[in-house]
């Protein structure tokens, strides 16, 4: 028994692991479950509202306007804020409002709003000139959607879905202060309350490495899907003969 | 067969109200290649558009095979879409799809089994020349191939119609000439009747059987394309083979605009006119080629001062049509081309 330590309290570095591993897992499994949420959501809102628009598919104005205003109000309402605010919304969901489960719900919220936008953004960016393409072959709107909007704007997609889940990440920490669990739970109770730097520094070790590899997945997809970029057709052979 | 009813296109309402299209009447029969030409702005896209029925028309009717498309409901236009196939300028093909993607896009979205859309798109790929390619994407391809990437999709519904928008705009001559020659094989196998937009004239010399000037939203020249080169009086057939830039004429000698007016004018009308003037005759500058099986031309020429009546009478009987230019007016007809392109 070591005497050394002048806070009882500190854990060992041996139990680190054991600690950090864990909380890491229940961190996954919160952006897991959230990001899941975020893309059945966002994409058909995100295709539905780049629709409504002047020139879309859908064109409505007032639609168009009242969709807009309800996914800015989400995009703007800092996270901490969003949470505490819709608690009893999240009670009546989830019948709790700490864990995993009561965390999921801001998250999806604020996530689905983050995610909206982005898919705005990549088809607006698509050439119009493709929809015409796919009218005059045939496409029905849903298929128009499909092949002419969301396909063509995939490699766009990722890079935002990318950006979309290290955002959770972060937001996933927020929620741990609130006592969701994960790494941001760890950090705050261990590292912050009761000065453990040991625990602050794994955990800062361990976001680091979660959020680098994200990122990097992120890029080699956006390179894989685009037929156009340098590298994408040596990719595409690399993980065919990965899968084979 | 496609024909166009006195169609007109308005856009914007009230005061702000253009009209793009005013009561353009024309049809294509099948196996007939027919260009509209005119400058930017003319409303060409429109009418490419109004055809595929991506646009309502304002008024009238567009009837292919003797189905009027224009009173369709949205999802009846779908079906009807299939009739006509479009061939799009340079930027039409999606870019995450290969070749076989984007020609299978049709056929895909008509729910077509897999085994039969691989059947057909290889068919179609074949037809235009691009098996080897097949699984290239379009940044792979020229700008040519992916012109014949796109005419395969446009046929993969088989169409009775097929329409092109500045389909060869962009491409280098080469390719615009394989393009045209590809559309006029495809006429001949498969009575296609084709609506060729462009603003090339050079282009529409290469393709058309019949062609329509279209400016500022009206039809204001239509025709055969021989009739055409062969009406001295035309202006469309003048700017479709525009004289070119003529030596000047020696002294003593007026300059004169021979154009060929008959189907049988003879290879050696120089020396024909020559000896019926009995004077010598300086060639000054001279386009003669064969349009659709049938010879056109024209030429500069200088004479010594004949007399005009004479002069003109002489050329007639070789089936010529000569105007004497006026001096300063050698390269009329060049300034005549160039104000068409400033237009
Ligand atoms: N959607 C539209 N709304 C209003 N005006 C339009 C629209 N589309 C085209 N126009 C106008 O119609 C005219 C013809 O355009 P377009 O058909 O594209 O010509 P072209 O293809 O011959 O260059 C132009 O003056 C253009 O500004
Ligand atoms: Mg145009």
């Amino acid at each position: 028994m070591s005497v050394t330590a002048g806070n009882s309290n500190l854990v060992p570095i041996g139990d680190i692991p054991a600690l950090v591993i864990p909380a890491l897992g229940e961190t996954l499994i919160m952006v897991g479950i959230t990001m899941t949420i975020v893309v059945l959501v966002g994409i058909p809102l995100g295709a539905l509202i780049h629709n409504l628009a002047r020139g879309g598919l859908f064109e409505n104005r007032a639609a168009h306007t009242t969709l807009s205003w309800i996914v800015s109000i989400g995009r703007s309402l800092p996270f901490l804020i969003l949470m505490a605010s819709i608690i009893p919304f999240t009670r009546l969901i989830t019948g709790t409002n700490i864990g995993i489960a009561a965390a999921v719900v801001p998250m999806s919220i604020a996530g689905i709003a983050f995610f909206t936008r982005i898919v705005e953004n990549s088809l607006r960016s698509v050439p119009p000139s493709f929809v015409r393409v796919a009218k005059a072959s045939g496409g029905s709107p849903l298929q128009i959607i499909a092949t002419a909007q969301l396909s063509e704007a995939i490699p766009s997609l990722i890079g935002g879905l990318t950006i979309n889940i290290i955002a959770m990440i972060e937001y996933s920490a927020i929620a741990g202060t609130i006592g969701a669990g994960g790494i941001g739970y760890v950090a705050v109770t261990y590292g912050y309350q009761r000065f453990d730097n040991t625990v602050m520094v794994a955990t800062i070790v361990i976001l680091v490495i979660t959020v680098a590899l994200v990122q990097l997945t992120g890029d080699a997809l956006v390179r894989m899907t685009t037929p156009h970029s340098a590298t994408a057709a040596r990719s595409r052979r690399r993980l065919a003969a990965a899968i084979s | 067969m496609i024909s166009l009813e006195r169609l007109t296109k308005v856009y914007g309402h009230g005061d702000r109200a253009v009209t793009v299209l005013q009561d353009l009447d024309f049809s294509v029969d099948a196996g007939e290649i027919f260009a509209v030409v005119g400058p930017s702005g003319a409303g060409k896209s429109t009418l490419a558009q109004c055809v595929n029925l991506l646009e309502r028309p304002t008024s009238g009717s567009v009837v292919v095979n003797g189905e009027n498309l224009s009173q369709l409901s949205e999802a009846q236009l779908r079906v009807a879409r299939r009739t006509i196939g479009t061939v799009f300028q340079s930027d039409g093909l999606f870019s995450r799809r290969t070749a076989a993607q984007n020609v299978a896009l049709p056929l895909q979205y008509l729910g077509v089994t897999p085994a039969e859309t691989k059947r057909r798109v290889a068919e179609l790929l074949d037809r235009v020349g691009l098996s080897p390619r097949a699984s290239y994407y379009p940044h792979q391809l020229s700008g040519g191939q992916r012109q014949r990437v796109g005419i395969a999709r446009a046929l993969a519904l088989r169409p009775s119609v097929l329409l092109s928008d500045e389909a060869t705009s962009g491409l280098d001559p080469e390719s615009t000439a394989s393009i045209t020659a590809l559309l006029k094989e495809l006429r001949d196998d498969l009575g296609l009747s084709i609506l060729f937009i462009t603003h090339e004239m050079e282009t529409v010399l290469q393709v058309a059987d019949s062609v329509a000037r279209l400016d500022r939203g009206h039809i204001v020249e239509s025709g055969r394309l021989v009739d055409l080169l062969r009406d001295p009086s035309s202006e469309l057939g003048l700017a479709l083979k525009p004289v070119g830039n003529a030596r000047e004429s020696g002294a003593g000698e007026n300059s004169w605009v021979i154009q060929y007016t008959s189907t049988s004018v003879p290879t050696n009308w120089v020396t024909a006119l020559s000896e019926a003037l009995a004077v010598p005759v300086s060639l000054l500058a001279a386009s003669i080629e064969t349009i659709n099986g049938a010879t056109v031309g024209n030429a500069t020429i200088g004479l010594p001062h004949t007399d005009e009546a004479e002069t003109i009478e002489a050329a007639a009987r070789l089936g010529l049509t000569a105007r004497r230019l006026s001096a300063g007016r050698v390269n009329a007809g060049k300034a005549l081309e160039n104000s068409e392109q400033a237009a």
